[in-house]
């Protein structure tokens, strides 16, 4: 059974049972809850029409509290109607996490994933890769299993905390639970996956929690978008083959240490970084101005 | 933590500690007063105060308070729902010594003539801690089913209540004790591995001694 602290106990683990990695994740963790698989695979499906639902209440027009915030999602989308730099799919993407960070900004109901300021990068992978590449909903459930496992071991031994790590928590660990499950989708092997995850999370090692006024607005929207185009580099880097030199569990070593060196003011406390620039002071609240 | 403390909540945005975290706390209030409430005075505390607003954090208060759930799409429109209900709400800041920053003081009157003051925080992820009942401290989240009882500080008390969890088969997973002084009155709050019926609730009513029992049973539907 997996015990969720380490990414190499986690394949060691599915390769011994015989079972696919999803698969051993699932059971895994019914068994440490006492559900029955079944029940499992249903919530975990209800989290996908979650994601799918909310991705299609956006609205260009909506605006934040702040007024920072809204329609992008919208501009980005108009932009892929001609011949985007980044070609359709990616282009699809970053629409998408946009949109979904957007929604979050806007107070629309999303799926944290792991966090509510990182719910973008998740949906902004799978839902366009579903468009794209036209895969069934089976296969994006056994996906989000792939993503949850490897964001249960983070959790474990980093953090999915800005608060705590930064936003190589949030943004970071989110984009290191989406690598893995696009090399699901590809057909990778779990090896590929544990890569995909190192190599994404290697990517944004170290990024800061500075949000303007103390918001997941500003740059939480955008995050999303380099969280998603993480995933997707880390995900084609580990199918064609190439390695993460540091070994995967090291790495998420690495992301708690430095997570922990962080200073404070750029530990979602809205007091460094570009929440501590003239604009971001412009709102930042009355204790911290 | 579970694989879906990773994937989810579904929640209403923008922000886990000060939107979910608070609706759930309205909704821990509400099951604590165990009446509609009528009147509510929040005082809010550190960076509920000063990024509350930008956070949705006092519609998700009042959100929780009207019972909603914090995925329910109405929780940014609580305001006008509030007011359709009957609820009438003031906000407020406040200092409060030693708590988390994300921290709150409610004060409910209920339309059938209880109060109840309840403090709370939301330390992050959506979970919650309520440090404080009509007072008297205690920390509890609300992850398990809770029964919170208020009892007069005379000997018997504990053992009358234990004592008829255990003839109901539920297993007492925490319990605090706290009162006031001697000899006044005190708070139990009981973490169960089981969820505490209603009839269990009623039966403890009618021992001597028990002033009231609130329960809470995490992610109970509530009709809205």
């Amino acid at each position: 059974m997996i015990d969720f602290t380490s990414i190499q106990q986690m394949l060691d683990d599915s390769c011994q049972a015989g079972l696919p990695l999803w698969n051993n994740i699932q059971l895994s963790d019914c068994q440490q809850q006492n559900i029955a698989p079944e029940a499992s695979w249903a919530r975990m499906a209800a989290m996908l029409e979650a994601m799918t639902q909310a991705d299609q209440s956006y609205q260009a027009e909506d605006r934040s509290h702040s007024g920072l915030v809204g329609g992008d999602g919208g501009k980005m989308a108009d932009y892929g109607q001609g011949e985007p730099l980044c070609g359709p799919l990616l282009t699809d993407v970053m629409a998408g996490a946009l949109r979904m960070g957007e929604c979050n900004a806007c107070m629309k109901r999303i799926v944290a994933a792991p966090t509510a300021g990182a719910c973008g990068v998740l949906p902004a992978v799978l839902l366009p890769y579903r468009r794209h590449f036209g895969c069934g909903e089976n296969a994006l459930i056994q996906a989000l299993y792939v993503a949850s496992g490897f964001g249960m071991v983070i959790a474990a031994r980093a953090s999915i905390s800005g608060a705590e790590g930064g936003c190589q928590a949030e943004i970071g660990s989110a984009a290191a639970m989406a690598a893995p499950a696009l090399v699901h989708l590809q057909g990778g092997t779990p090896e590929q996956m544990a890569n995909a995850c190192a190599m994404a999370v290697k990517n944004l090692l170290g990024l800061v929690c500075d949000p303007v006024g103390g918001l997941v607005e500003v740059p939480c929207v955008k995050r999303n978008v380099i969280g998603a185009m993480d995933a997707f580099s880390a995900a084609q880097m580990a199918l064609a083959g190439i390695q993460s030199q540091v070994p995967p569990d090291q790495v998420l070593d690495a992301m708690a240490e430095v997570g922990r060196s962080l200073p404070h003011t750029l530990r979602e406390t809205g007091k460094g970084g570009l929440a501590a620039t003239p604009f971001g002071l412009e709102y930042a609240p009355n204790d911290i101005s | 933590m579970n694989l879906f403390d990773i994937l989810g909540p579904v929640m209403v945005g923008p922000s886990s500690s000060h939107t979910a975290g608070a609706v759930r706390i309205g909704r821990m209030a509400r099951a604590l007063l165990g009446q509609e409430p009528g009147k509510a005075q929040l005082l809010l505390h550190g960076s509920f105060a000063s990024t509350g607003e930008g956070h949705g954090t006092h519609q998700a208060l009042i959100a929780g308070l009207l019972g909603l759930a914090p995925d329910d799409s109405r929780v940014p429109d609580s305001f006008s729902l509030a007011k359709e209900r009957g609820l009438e709400f003031t906000f407020g800041t406040c200092e409060l010594r030693d708590v988390h920053p994300n921290s709150v003081l409610i004060k409910l009157e209920g339309t059938q003539g209880g109060t109840l003051e309840v403090g709370a925080s939301s330390p992050g992820g959506g979970r919650i801690k309520v440090f404080r009942v009509d007072g008297l401290d205690t920390s509890f989240s609300g992850e398990l089913p809770t029964l919170v009882v208020h009892n007069s500080d005379k000997p018997g008390c504990v053992s009358q209540v234990t004592g008829a969890l255990a003839a109901q088969g539920l297993n007492v997973a925490t319990l605090q004790l706290n009162r006031g002084g001697r000899g006044g009155s005190a708070v139990m709050v009981i973490e169960c591995d089981q969820p505490v019926s209603e009839a269990t609730a009623q039966w403890l009513r009618s021992l001597p001694g028990i002033l009231r029992v609130n329960r809470y049973t995490p992610n109970e539907e509530e009709p809205v």
